[in-house]
């Protein structure tokens, strides 16, 4: 008999040993007595090869609970008949939610072993839920696979969710942590909405009648664009009312679409599966049907930018046009006519000033002739000669004798002087 | 895009907002005389504050669903 490093049996011939034939005869030497260790590693060795004690599910009731400083989880289960000591190893325990105490009745998962110092068999458990869960649980598999062949389920059914729901239904308890968790998250999120509440039972026996109903009026009597059908969280048993067919089919049948925000995120319930969009939590559902405050004003922000970017666009192209057609009004405007004129005015009057300075020159030379032959007319200059100029007291030019009478006063001018004289003889 | 004339403080977010993105597409996408767009823009403005200030000063208006009337008026 060896055992290999890790304390398996390296053979197991002790079957025989063990077990010897009665009709064989009785060896000579009876043979060397096992050590309980080896007897108990043996036993530890056949219940761990046992696949049927490698993965069980056990119900009982918790007794002598007892959590180590070490963090492992001490218990007995038991019933009316037996009883079976387990334990929990602290990594295990750490996972487990299910707050448990004795006299809860619980149904464990693990597999069977022996703890050797004391030679006693024990569960070592793996995993745990409350009673019952193991047949709701068939109950909801069965349920689920039935609807999901009636076509409950489909994704063809599934309606997208508003992007701006202006009013929001809730369906859930007036009472409890989920409806809080909704209306804060909304009145983070998109206070502008208009949130109608429509209580009803979420748990119990009637729960399933006045979902329902609560769904049905709501739609009927407010219309909303979106509805939030919401619990906290609870054991299968509690969120049991969300897997009821009738909810399931008032879900699907629903005009407004629906968000499922029932219990936890580990939670499914059949609710979830025909409505139009599954939240983990009901804060998940506020989120899922509602835009954000914070996006929305980003988004404001953005069209914002656009309107003045363009606007700007706008007002540049405006303002080029403009330049463009001030610059074609200024050649075709009178203005630009005068400015014109004006230039071919000046060159008039510079070429009238050189042809009137050419009309002067050309009449001063013609006019300076004139004088020279005017001079040579002079009549004083032949006076100086000896002649004399005769005229009558009336002025008149004495040019014949013929023109005067005796006694007639003469006037006689001399290239010096004058001279009076009487006529006392003529012929 | 005729230029509306109802009163910005009156409309709801959704046709604020509505009318602001219809604005805002409509000055990228036609030809608009710079009148209108002065109009548009002074518009779009308006609405653009008044979709923010309804955003941020909004209380979330909560109510109950009353019961069915013809439950009263049996009862």
């Amino acid at each position: 008999m060896a055992f290999t490093a890790d304390g398996c049996l390296r053979r197991p011939p002790l079957k025989i040993c063990l077990k010897p034939k009665m009709d064989q005869q009785l060896p000579l030497f009876s043979p060397a007595a096992l050590t309980v260790s080896e007897l108990t590693r043996y036993l530890r060795q056949l219940m761990e090869d046992d696949k049927f004690l490698q993965d069980i599910w056990v119900y009982g009731e918790i007794s002598n609970f007892k959590r180590h400083t070490s963090g492992h989880i001490y218990l007995t289960l038991k019933d009316s008949e037996a009883s079976l000591r387990a334990v929990i190893w602290r990594n295990i325990a750490e996972r487990i939610k299910l707050p448990l105490q004795d006299g809860m009745a619980i149904e464990a998962r693990g597999y069977i072993s022996i703890y050797e110092r004391d030679g006693q068999y024990q569960l070592y458990i793996n995993m745990i839920r409350p009673a019952g869960e193991g047949r709701l649980f068939q109950e909801f598999l069965r349920l689920k696979e039935r609807l999901a062949v009636e076509g409950w389920f489909d994704l063809e059914r599934k309606r997208p969710l508003p992007q701006r729901p202006q009013k929001i239904g809730i369906v859930t308890s007036p009472t409890g942590a989920a409806l809080q968790d909704i209306l804060n998250t909304l009145r983070q999120r998109y206070p502008l909405a208009e949130v109608v509440v429509a209580p009803c039972l979420v748990q119990g026996l009637e729960a399933p009648e006045d979902i329902v109903r609560a769904l049905q009026d709501i739609n009927r009597l407010e219309k909303p664009d979106v509805i939030i059908l919401a619990r906290g969280g609870g054991s299968l048993e509690d969120l049991w009312a969300f897997n009821d067919e009738r909810v399931v089919q008032a879900v699907a049948n629903s005009p407004a679409p629906v968000i499922s925000g029932v219990g936890h995120e580990t939670d499914f319930t059949l609710a979830d599966f025909a409505a139009d969009q599954r939240a983990p939590t009901p804060t998940g559902a506020a989120v899922m049907a509602t835009p954000n405050k914070a996006e929305l004003i980003a988004e404001i922000q953005t069209l914002c930018n656009r309107l003045n970017h363009h606007f700007e666009m706008i007002l540049e192209n405006e303002t080029s046009n403009l330049k463009a057609v001030i610059h074609r009004l200024a050649r075709v405007s009178p203005l630009w006519k005068t400015q014109n004129e004006l230039q071919r005015l000046d060159q008039f009057v510079w070429r009238a000033e050189r042809a009137m300075q050419h009309q002067l020159d050309i009449r001063r030379a013609r006019w300076s002739g004139i004088e020279k032959q005017l001079q040579t007319l002079n009549p004083l200059d032949v006076l100086q000669r000896g002649f004399a100029i005769v005229s009558k007291s009336d002025g008149t030019l004495v040019r014949s004798c013929g023109d005067v009478e005796i006694h007639d006063e003469l006037n006689i001018r001399l290239s010096d002087g004058q001279i009076s004289a009487r006529v006392t003889q003529k012929g | 895009m005729p230029v509306s004339s109802a009163p910005v403080e009156q409309l709801s977010y959704e046709q604020a907002f509505a009318e602001l993105e219809s604005i805002v597409t409509s000055l990228e996408t036609e030809q608009t005389s710079l009148e209108d767009a002065i109009a548009l823009f002074e518009r779009g403005q308006l609405l653009a504050k008044h979709c923010q200030t309804l955003l941020e000063n909004a209380e979330l208006r909560i109510r109950q669903l009353s019961r069915p009337e013809e439950e009263d008026a049996e009862g």
